[in-house]
């Protein structure tokens, strides 16, 4: 970061507000795949976006230039896109808040030590050995992500905020085959296990032993049957949930796509403005919590990218509809609350209004008491395939694994399990809600959205959850 | 507003000083083989027919690969433009790479090109400023809630290595992507992309979407599940050709048996008259990939229905003893190209006769993925259609159903016309791929919500 505090004077820019906000980002990327260290990918990445609100206009520049003139250029280039555009604006910037936060944040044990290069290769050579342990294993590779980001932003009204993160993201996978039948299994999905700490989120995890674990559970799943179909109930494992959370609640209640702003890319939302405090869209079990305070997960931080002093906030309470996830700029525009989500994925990427942590609240049923709900049901794990539509209604999701439930008892394993629904009625199904032992805090690096394009981190924590009358199905065969 | 000295050979300067600045910082014994990615974008977004983030990016990415021996490994940085800054960011990455050799292992696969092969295109664009463009846009859309997206400016792609080869690709192009809105989710997309600008081409091309809006605008009818003839599109088919480059055609997929085209190594077939080829040829992305390696013209994937080859990236060349390609390390193409075939583009609705036509695709993945099975919506201009002639905007379906009964069995014709569709991703910048697709006549497609 440069010395800002010599440089502010400096800039002297005829401007309503402005803002500058530092991304200092490294990570480094360990692989092991079919038992042979991938090459060692290490990344930097610095730079700094410029925002502007001049004359009723707001503009952005994003430059890695973060020398004085370099700041500066990137200042005037977006106070000059403010004026150009402040007779077209969609918000006339002079309405719009001018944050002076002061404070900071860290991830915790940010100070602890990680395993060097070596420690890292050894570690994940022994899952990959474990992982590899028989023929019809074909491929399979274990991984650990490293990233280690410090984000300032500064602000014309003497704003300044400092926060420092460091996430671990650990990944087991394996694909099986035999007889034509190819099976995939993975420790909690594609880097769904992602918090913020240091090796205490391997040991959370039971890491280091998961390789031959999920190489038997592959082999099991090339001798299972297909996924019975027809209606009936599921048990949904956390490390579904949070793709279940992620698709049909938090991106239907972003507020900027409910504002429009998405149409072109990422779609609309089947929430609209006046279902808010009043909308059941789920049964009195569903209780979502938009929640940066949980310091291991992946998305917890002390201020949004506009500034905003994060909270955990209902979003969703007993089934009633609350609040959207809308930045300080949304809430402006939509009149409505929100919560500090503003949020961009890079110094060159402007903030947006993105999910963070977006919890499913524990419930009260053991595990014996969600199986034991159901007569006539299948159990599904682990995300493997999602899809739905532009207004975050129609989905049809995929899991790795599924086990048939008789009469309130855990039966067979299945292949394939998939299920479809329409989220406005789906949560309303929500039946049964797993006690805190059976959450999980989870996530995904991977949230795509926005025009241009970001990828966010979002953290997702639920407990297993029982749904009635869900429309299942298998496989081709 | 924008730095349109896309082309003006600053850049391509700069690069070779970075080439000289690696070439500089190696040790005895070491190599280098590094690559460049870097841009100067302003985009403007828009909702309502109005401005909502104007905004300029400008990235540099330099990705030093650091070798010696069998041993190898990256570092991918920023850089800022200035060359006293960068020389001690370049130089502090290869010490930390060289650092880093001493704990790696040799890796059996790695290969290098062993030939010096470089090379040099340059494509510039006669764009006007990106504020005249949108007011453009804007005023060709007044009225209307328009909400989209302009990327305009220069592109640029690089590789140099120690053995002193050089690749050098800059672009300065646009892309337009909007969508007008008649209610809820009833809308028309448009797309515009390429090298030059014309107003009056502008003007015809939101014309013919206001026709479409007015379509949109009539009775919605909606469907029950089942299955339904189906014309799709070339953007809709670029949805179904998008998902089947994410892992459809990669060597190493296909070797594991993850490729949803795996069972075509065996007795699996499609149609006679599907053809794919990665056609580097015929799009826009750079002739050399990542790595160095030079990519051929035209690369054979799918022909007559059979699977004849894969994108063989260098590391699975190695791996699993195949020729390279040019694949990158994703190995999915960046220029697919689907045969043609002989339904003229006019006659697509009556050869319908009665089903629908998809005009747009959205969110699609697999279902089952070893069956080639996937899931998706239909979006956008999706209209039902009887006799030949458009009758309503349908709710939006999702369809489920395999690659092996959309393009095999119930493939009932392909357009004679094929659309270039250049890739509007911005995901950590402009993309340089493209598609060209005919469109597809279904005599069967299975929707199921």
């Amino acid at each position: 970061m440069p010395p800002l505090d010599s440089l502010l004077p400096s800039f002297d820019i005829k401007a309503d507000f402005w803002s500058l906000r530092f991304v200092d980002e490294t990570s480094e990327a360990f692989c092991v795949r079919r038992n042979v260290a991938q090459p060692l990918a290490r990344a930097t990445d610095r730079g700094a976006m410029a925002s502007v609100y001049v004359d009723g206009g707001y503009g952005y520049a994003a430059t890695a230039d973060t020398s004085p003139s370099g700041l500066r250029a990137a200042l005037e280039r977006a106070a000059a896109w403010a004026r150009a555009s402040a007779t077209l604006a969609i918000t006339d910037s002079r309405t719009l808040p001018r944050p002076a936060p002061r404070g900071s944040y860290a991830s915790p044990s940010l100070a602890t030590t990680l395993p060097d290069t070596r420690g890292w290769f050894d570690l994940l050579h022994g899952l990959s050995k474990d992982a590899g342990c028989d023929p019809r294993i074909v491929d399979w590779e274990a991984s650990v992500d490293v990233v280690h980001s410090t984000q300032r932003l500064v602000t014309s009204t003497g704003g300044d905020i400092v926060q420092r993160f460091r996430m671990v993201i650990p990944s087991v996978g394996v694909t099986a085959h035999a007889d034509g039948i190819t099976q995939q299994r993975s420790l909690n999905g594609q880097r769904g296990i992602c918090q913020q700490g240091g090796t205490e989120i391997l040991e959370r995890f039971g890491y280091a032993g998961s390789g031959r674990r999920v190489a038997e559970e592959a082999l099991e799943l090339l001798a299972s049957p297909n996924c019975p179909s027809g209606t009936m109930d599921v048990l949904l494992m956390p490390d579904q949930m949070i793709l279940q959370i992620h698709e049909s609640i938090g991106h239907p209640l972003e507020l900027d796509r409910i504002l429009g702003d998405e149409r072109n890319f990422a779609g609309t939302s089947f929430v609209t403005p006046e279902m808010f405090g009043t909308y059941r869209y789920g049964s009195e079990l569903l209780n979502i919590t938009f929640d940066p305070t949980r310091p291991e997960e992946l998305a917890s931080y002390g201020f949004d990218d506009d500034g905003t002093r994060a909270e955990r906030t209902y979003l969703i309470r007993k089934g009633i509809l609350e609040r959207p996830l809308g930045s300080a700029i949304s809430q402006v525009r939509a009149g409505l609350p929100g919560v500090a989500n503003s949020r961009a994925d890079n110094w060159n990427r402007p903030p947006i209004d993105r999910m963070a942590n977006l919890n499913l609240e524990p419930g009260n049923s053991d595990m014996n008491e969600l199986v034991a709900s159901i007569d006539d049901g299948v159990l599904m794990e682990t995300n493997s395939s999602w899809s739905i539509d532009d207004s975050r209604n129609k989905f049809q999701f995929g899991c790795e694994r599924g086990r048939v439930i008789s009469n309130g008892k855990l039966g067979h394993v299945v292949k394939n399990p998939n299920y479809r629904g329409i989220s406005a009625n789906f949560w309303r199904s929500l039946a049964l809600v797993g006690n805190d032992d059976t959450l999980r805090v989870l996530g995904s690096p991977y949230c795509g959205k926005g025009e241009p394009s970001q990828v966010i981190r979002v953290g997702h924590a639920s407990p297993a959850c029982v749904f009635k009358g869900v429309d299942v199905f298998g496989g081709e065969g | 507003m924008g730095d349109r000295s896309g082309s003006d050979g600053a850049m391509e300067a700069w690069f070779g000083n970075l080439a000289g600045i690696l070439d500089a910082a190696l040790a005895p014994g070491e190599r280098h083989a590094s690559s460049f990615s870097a841009e100067a974008t302003d985009f403007v977004r828009m909702n309502r027919g109005k401005v909502r983030q104007p905004g300029h990016v400008e990235q540099r990415y330099l990705r030093v690969r650091l070798i010696r021996g069998a041993r190898h490994a990256s570092h991918t940085l920023s850089l800022s433009g200035n060359l006293v800054d960068d020389r001690q960011a370049i130089g502090d990455a290869v010490k930390g790479l060289r650092e880093s050799l001493a704990h790696v292992e040799d890796d059996p696969y790695l290969l290098l090109p062993d030939v010096v092969a470089s090379s040099r295109a340059v494509r510039e664009g006669a764009l006007p400023a990106p504020e005249t463009m949108v007011e453009s846009l804007l005023d060709a859309a007044a009225g209307n809630d328009l909400v989209g997206i302009l990327a305009t400016g220069p592109v640029y792609r690089g590789f140099c290595s120690s053995e002193g080869q050089r690749n050098w690709h800059a672009s300065t192009a646009f892309n337009l992507q909007w969508s007008l809105y008649h209610r809820a989710d009833k809308a028309v997309k448009s797309s515009w992309a390429g090298f030059e600008w014309s107003d009056a081409e502008l003007r015809a091309r939101m014309a013919g979407a206001i026709d479409n809006l007015a379509l949109i605008a009539r009775p919605v009818k909606t469907l029950a599940p089942g299955t339904y003839r189906a014309f799709l599109t070339p953007t809709a088919m670029q949805e179904v050709a998008g998902l089947l480059c994410w892992g459809g055609f990669s060597g190493r997929a296909l070797a594991t048996e993850q490729s949803p085209l795996a069972r075509m190594k065996g007795d699996a077939r499609l149609d006679q008259r599907v053809g794919f080829s990665e056609d580097i040829e015929g799009g826009v992305a750079p002739a050399f990939q990542g790595e160095g390696f030079a990519r051929p013209p035209r690369v054979p994937l799918i022909d007559a229905g059979r699977l004849v080859g894969a994108m063989v990236s260098p590391r699975t060349a190695r791996e699993f003893k195949l020729d390279e390609n040019g694949a990158n390390g994703a190995e999915s193409p960046e220029a697919l190209a689907m045969q043609p075939g002989a339904l003229a583009q006019k006659d697509a609705l009556d050869a319908l006769d009665t089903g629908l036509a998809i005009g747009n695709l959205w969110y699609l993945n697999y279902s089952d993925r070893p069956a080639g099975r996937m899931t998706g919506m239909t979006r956008f201009a999706t209209f039902w259609v009887e006799h030949g002639k458009v009758v309503a905007p349908v709710e939006v379906m999702r369809f489920d159903d395999t690659v092996y009964r959309m393009l095999g069995s119930n493939l009932e014709a392909l357009t004679a016309e094929r659309e270039l569709i250049l890739d509007s991703d911005t995901y950590g910048g402009r993309n340089l791929a493209s598609v060209s697709l005919p469109g597809a006549l279904l005599s069967a497609m299975q929707f199921t919500l």
